[in-house]
């Protein structure tokens, strides 16, 4: 009878520990400001023309940018102590509902706006338009654990294959004719990618769809397509797994690369190491999506360049506005902020925080053109 | 009672006491029946949240979660979506309890049966700390010791698979890094040995004296002893830590997460990776970018858990009481 007692007590312990500990892992450690960086304050103060904001600026979206928006956020208050810019990483879907909804002032998203969301966007932005501001570039590195082979080389096709589970062995002769002058093992493949909804995994699966359309039978998704190989956790589960044995591939954030091995990926006929410039540079050359309203810039990478200073497996994440606000002072507040964060010190803070690749001139000068459309109205 | 002038004075003293506490007990009675009842609500309001916030996804056609959630599968109705993640989460807390309770017994019996007095209750000291030690520390662990870089749980995978291949269970090709269901369950293992321990161990000091001077007088070793007299004795009592522990491996997220290569299949292979997923691991990996329908199925899975975890307590609950007969009440 005691013991009937316990289990029952300690049953419902166990439901309600579980409950927490799932709320707990879906909880948000936004709103810590970290210690003011410093750098740039002045430059900064002068680009959001002095201390004279106030308030609150709030915002909220893609975890992407959560390690840039720190940095950003830290700079910004310093620069304007009377201001408290919030940031909540709950993720680019929830972003863009919550800035459609009017609860935050922007949004951060690693999709601009689509479909009926535009409409809907506009109508919370009334009398003005929603645009989608292209202010965080984050190269996409294809990791390896081979310690043997320095220097992996790998054309789209290639990629393609090895993540649709078709080339299983490293010395497969895709590879080989690839890696000419390489020694490759006979091991098998292990490909790892993410488990959970992603940015990273929808840009690395857009390229694939649009690099090596033959190759990779599946569309652009958040959500990996296929089954086999392992899957991880978030970028950190990706980059313990592929140290973990010999043979792993997968990809991840290039800032978070460390240690393992970087493929070079074939674009036109040449290998591209990753670099900031060559993640830049792809940005500033792909395209614009011409169908959208003045101010709105949406990028459509071209994954299937040639030019051998891009570098196509990139992560574009846009933070999305208002062209106009209720009162002056948001208005101003969140012309202030874009400014800051698309500034050549803006992007550079955001790149020392997350390995991020700032922006061109050529895209600033744009972005900047849709910030001084924001009015209050 | 009555009281009269002549009772002695310690009588009248006595009197005055336990009507205080007469006072006092009505109090402690309201509490506990207030706590008991608390217990209920609680319950019940979870239960009610559950199903409220799943509704929108028990009532969606399949074609809709598919069309608005971007992990949920084609042509699959919500029902075989939980279906293998229900297999995951059962085939995993198993694992865990085949691995942890003859472990958690054999510590109880030490303690209570075969330990020096002193030692023993440091002993069950320690193993009721292992409890107390975070779930994602226990994550970390296994990340790094079994899973990591040169990690054990490779090799342990690897002799499985050659000595016990021939089983079901352990073919396939065992899974580098060893981010597998079975690894996992290891790790719950270690996770539920102090909550199986500290019962079952309660159980067998609790096992009548008479019972075990009889046996060996009548000539049993110590280990006959135990056989006879206190294994029978705590039967019941293993058998409910055994679905405590349980319990806890079923909703467990933080240690699966972190060590598990997750997968949605039927699959009995628990050295592969990339074949199971729990409930609890799936919820906390998919949340953070879910949208509101996404929300919904994933708590509509949490109320399959709930209700996987409520069974498992009238289970256990149904054996002890099946059993009480043999218990030491009587």
């Amino acid at each position: 009878m005691k013991l009937n007692r316990h289990s029952r007590m300690a049953g419902a312990a166990a439901v309600m520990g579980a409950l927490a500990l799932t709320l707990a892992a879906c909880g948000s450690d936004n709103n810590t400001t970290p210690g003011a960086s410093g750098s740039s304050a002045d430059t900064s103060a002068s680009a959001s023309g002095g201390t004279s904001l106030s308030g609150e600026l709030v915002g909220a979206g893609s975890s992407a940018q959560e390690k840039a928006m720190d940095a950003w956020r830290a700079g910004f208050q310093n620069a304007n102590p009377d201001v408290t810019v919030s940031y909540d990483p709950i993720g680019s879907g929830g972003g863009r509902t919550k800035f459609i909804s009017g609860a935050t002032d922007f949004a951060g998203s690693d999709a601009a706006l689509s479909g009926d969301e535009i409409s809907k966007a506009d109508a919370r932005c009334a009398p003005g338009t929603a645009m989608d501001l292209p202010v965080y570039i984050s190269p996409i590195a294809i990791v390896y654990n081979l310690p043997s082979v320095k220097d992996l080389q790998l054309s789209p096709d290639t990629i393609a294959k090895i993540f649709d589970n078709k080339i299983t062995t490293w010395d497969d002769p895709a590879i080989k004719a690839d890696n000419p002058d390489a020694t490759l093992p006979s091991d098998p493949i292990v490909m790892v990618h993410r488990s959970d909804e992603s940015g990273t995994t929808h840009n690395f699966t857009d390229y694939l769809a649009q690099a090596a359309p033959d190759a990779w039978p599946y569309k652009a998704s958040g959500d990996w397509p296929n089954n086999g190989g392992q899957s991880a956790q978030g970028t950190s589960g990706i980059i313990q797994t592929v140290q973990g044995a010999k043979g792993t591939i997968s990809y991840a954030d290039a800032s978070q690369a460390g240690s393992l091995g970087v493929a070079k990926v074939k674009v036109g006929d040449t290998y591209v190491a990753y670099t900031a410039d060559a993640a830049a540079a792809v940005v500033a050359d792909s395209p614009r999506d011409t169908s959208r309203a003045a101010g709105d810039i949406v990028v459509n990478i071209d994954r299937k360049t040639t030019d051998p200073t891009h570098y196509p497996i990139v992560l574009l994440s846009y933070q999305i506005a208002c062209t106009s606000y209720q009162d002056q002072a948001t208005a101003d507040k969140v012309k202030a902020w874009l400014t800051w964060v698309s500034s050549s010190e803006g992007q550079q803070a955001g790149s020392q925080a997350s390995g991020s690749a700032p922006i061109s001139d050529a895209l600033r000068a744009d972005i900047q053109k849709s910030i001084d459309m924001i009015s209050a109205g | 009672m009555t009281t009269t002038p002549t009772r002695s004075p310690q009588g009248a003293e006595g009197l005055r006491r336990s009507r205080r506490s007469g006072v006092g007990s009505g109090l402690f009675a309201g509490l506990s029946v207030g706590s008991g009842a608390l217990i209920l609500v609680v319950l019940a309001a979870v239960a009610a949240f559950l199903l409220i916030q799943a509704w929108p996804a028990l009532t969606s056609a399949p074609a809709t979660l598919h069309e608005s959630i971007a992990w949920f599968p084609d042509k699959t109705s919500l029902v075989s979506f939980v279906g293998p993640l229900v297999f995951g989460t059962l085939l995993a807390a198993a694992i865990a309890l085949v691995i942890a309770t003859p472990i958690a017994v054999g510590i109880a019996l030490f303690i209570s049966h075969y330990a020096p007095r002193r030692f023993a209750a440091g002993l069950g000291y320690l193993i009721d700390l292992l409890a107390a030690i975070p779930s994602v520390v226990y994550g970390l662990w296994g990340v790094r010791v079994l899973v990591g870089q040169n990690g054990i749980g490779q090799p342990i995978q690897q002799v499985l698979h050659d000595v016990l291949g021939f089983i079901p269970l352990f073919a396939g090709t065992p899974a580098r890094p060893a981010r597998s269901l079975f690894i996992a369950g290891m790790v719950l293992a270690v996770m539920i040995l102090p909550i199986i321990t500290a019962v079952a161990r309660e159980v067998f000091l609790q096992t009548p004296r008479l019972h075990e001077e009889a046996s060996l007088a009548l000539g049993a070793t110590r280990w006959e002893m135990i056989r006879m007299a206190v294994l029978p004795f705590g039967r019941s009592g293993v058998v409910s830590a055994a679905m405590l522990g349980l319990g806890r491996a079923l909703g467990e997220t933080m240690a699966v997460l972190m060590i598990l290569s997750p997968g949605f299949t039927y699959s009995w292979h628990i050295l592969e990776a990339g074949k199971q997923q729990t409930i609890a691991a799936n919820i906390a990996a998919q949340f953070p970018e879910a949208n509101p329908l996404g929300v919904n199925t994933l708590i509509a899975t949490g109320l399959a858990l709930f209700v996987i975890t409520l069974a498992v307590n009238m289970l256990a609950r149904w054996i002890v009481s099946r059993r009480a007969e043999f218990s030491g009440a009587n």
